[in-house]
């Protein structure tokens, strides 16, 4: 009996789906697609670049370095000693941490190179720290002066504020890239209003029997519905498959490059599993937009 | 009486010409059977229009089933349309379906179980001639074939008014005899006719049919009454009613 009804529902949906006709679908699927691909790239962008500032603030915040510039050695050596000890002994400070000169070396090697003695070319010390978060500046100011008190060349570099302008940079293409979002979710609505305006005026003879015959205009509404929406999920896998090709491309290129900054600015599997519901939520657009626009269109007819 | 479709005052224009049907005012009763001559451009297929619901007039009072549609909201029409059977002039076959499916057509609209739509589908396709070729396409029909499709797909859901526009017009007389003899069994079921024809032996067939002559635009007959049982008419005066010669 089941079975029964399930053959007749089939049977009724096969009839049904021939009320229009089949056939070339024309370019539609594939414009879908290229919406989709950009659409899904853009995305990827504002995922990224979010994961990206959200991982620097958790990174960045509260980090400073404490950057002693004394030509003597022994001195310098002195006054890193004594400022590292002091901040140590700080409430809310936390993660101290002298730079190794010979770290500090081999991070400036492509610039002073190997050649000249530590005697000749003398670089600052350079001491890590972190502050609890919620630290005012006005209690790091009073350290900064502390630590004048000890090494009166010394100097506080806020983490934050010499990544500033990387970071600023970051959210304006990440609002960008929202912007394409946006835009294009406007245009692909765009896109397929004019496609079932088109194919309403194609298909009007039969409609208008259609309609003569007793249909209504949500049965006839659904029949642009359903095809939009086939278009739709064809266009959609297929924006999907190339764009999720280049993401992996990009993300090879990416990891080779040997920068901290380049590590931020990728797309973790959870961010990741978020793409696939572009082209579904693609669909359900093309299909929304398509049962309004035929909807608004039949309204103007008796 | 029991008034299935009502006319009151009704006058129809397309956009800023002349009307082209005026002051038309009649009453046809449920089961009845109705003919609609006069010549060409008289307005029978305008008056048509306005029965199955193609088109609103744009004054007076139209009345089907005994609501008046002309202020209706346009949501509730299908519910109207489909107690209604159209035969369309030029028959409106969907070009892209089979002659199976085109009669199909309103009982799937209808929301028919397909298991219940493919007998009678069959049947009314074999009482029309057409059972051997269901699966043909309109294209590939003769001019005749489709009109006895289109004849199907109006009288398969049992219609409570059949519309028919020149019905018999590009079947043979023998064909003719037939369709007409399936609009009487249908109208013996209740169904209300109403045929637009020059046919005139067609007419006198029915006995007990009743017949509107449309001139210009306006009922002959200002009184809206209905008569001229045909065959009871001498042929001279029936001729001289359908305005030629018999």
């Amino acid at each position: 009996m089941r079975e029964a009804g399930r053959w007749s529902d089939r049977a009724a949906r096969a009839a049904r789906s021939r009320w229009l006709p089949e056939g070339r679908r024309g370019p539609m699927p594939w414009i879908i697609a290229i919406m989709m691909f950009l659409t899904i790239l853009a995305a990827a962008a504002v995922l990224s670049l979010s994961h990206a500032l959200r991982q620097m603030h958790g990174e960045l915040r509260g980090g400073y370095t404490v950057q002693i510039v004394e030509a003597n050695p022994a001195l310098r050596a002195d006054q890193t000693r004594r400022v590292a000890a002091m901040l140590r002994a700080e409430k809310g400070i936390g993660g101290v941490a002298v730079v190794p000169e010979a770290q500090l070396r081999a991070q400036l090697e492509p610039w002073i190179g190997t050649d000249s003695p530590p005697e000749e070319l003398p670089i600052p010390a350079m001491i890590d720290m972190e502050a609890a978060p919620g630290t005012p500046p006005a209690r790091i100011d009073a350290l900064a002066r502390r630590i004048a008190a000890i090494a009166p060349s010394a100097r506080i570099d806020a983490h934050e504020r010499y990544l500033g302008p990387v970071e600023r940079l970051m959210r304006a293409l990440m609002w960008l890239a929202a912007g394409l979002v946006a835009l294009m979710v406007g245009v692909t609505a765009a896109v397929v209003m004019l496609a079932a305006r088109s194919a309403h005026a194609t298909h009007r003879a039969t409609i208008d029997i259609m309609h003569l015959l007793g249909a209504t205009d949500i049965q006839i509404a659904r029949l642009f519905q359903r095809r939009m929406g086939m278009d739709a999920i064809f266009g959609g896998t297929i924006g999907l498959a190339t764009a999720g090709a280049m993401l992996w491309l990009l993300g090879t290129r990416m990891s080779a490059i040997d920068a901290e900054l380049a590590g931020l600015v990728r797309l973790p599997l959870p961010l990741m599993l978020l793409l696939p519901l572009i082209p579904l939520g693609g669909a359900l657009l093309a299909m929304l937009t398509a049962r309004i626009t035929v909807r608004r269109a039949l309204e103007r007819t008796l | 009486m029991n008034a299935i479709i009502e006319f009151e005052n009704i006058g129809l224009r397309y956009g800023a010409d002349e009307e082209v049907l005026s002051d038309i005012s009649f009453s046809l009763s449920a089961g009845g059977f109705y003919f609609l001559t006069g010549a060409s451009g008289a307005g029978k297929t305008s008056l048509l229009r306005l029965l199955y619901l193609s088109q609103r007039p744009t004054r007076g009072v139209l009345k089907l089933f005994g609501e008046d549609v002309v202020m209706m909201h346009r949501n509730r029409l299908p519910g109207f349309r489909r107690r209604i059977g159209v035969v369309f002039q030029d028959f409106r076959l969907v070009p892209h379906l089979s002659a199976h499916d085109n009669v199909a057509l309103p009982l799937r609209l209808a929301g028919m179980d397909e298991q219940e739509i493919g007998g009678p589908v069959e049947e009314m396709l074999a009482w029309v001639g057409l059972g051997e070729r269901a699966d043909a396409l309109p294209e590939s029909l003769s001019g005749g074939e489709q009109q006895r499709v289109a004849i199907a797909r109006a009288v398969i859901g049992r219609p409570d008014i059949l519309v028919a526009d020149e019905p018999t017009g590009n079947v043979d007389p023998e064909m003719a005899k037939r369709l007409l003899g399936l609009f009487e069994a249908l109208n013996r079921l209740g169904t209300t006719i109403v045929i637009a024809t020059h046919d005139l032996p067609l007419i006198s067939m029915i006995g007990h049919a009743q017949m509107m002559r449309l001139d210009k635009g306006r009922l002959i007959d200002p009184t809206g009454s209905l008569r001229f049982p045909p065959r009871n008419e001498p042929a001279a005066l029936l001729g001289r009613a359908l305005g030629k010669p018999l």
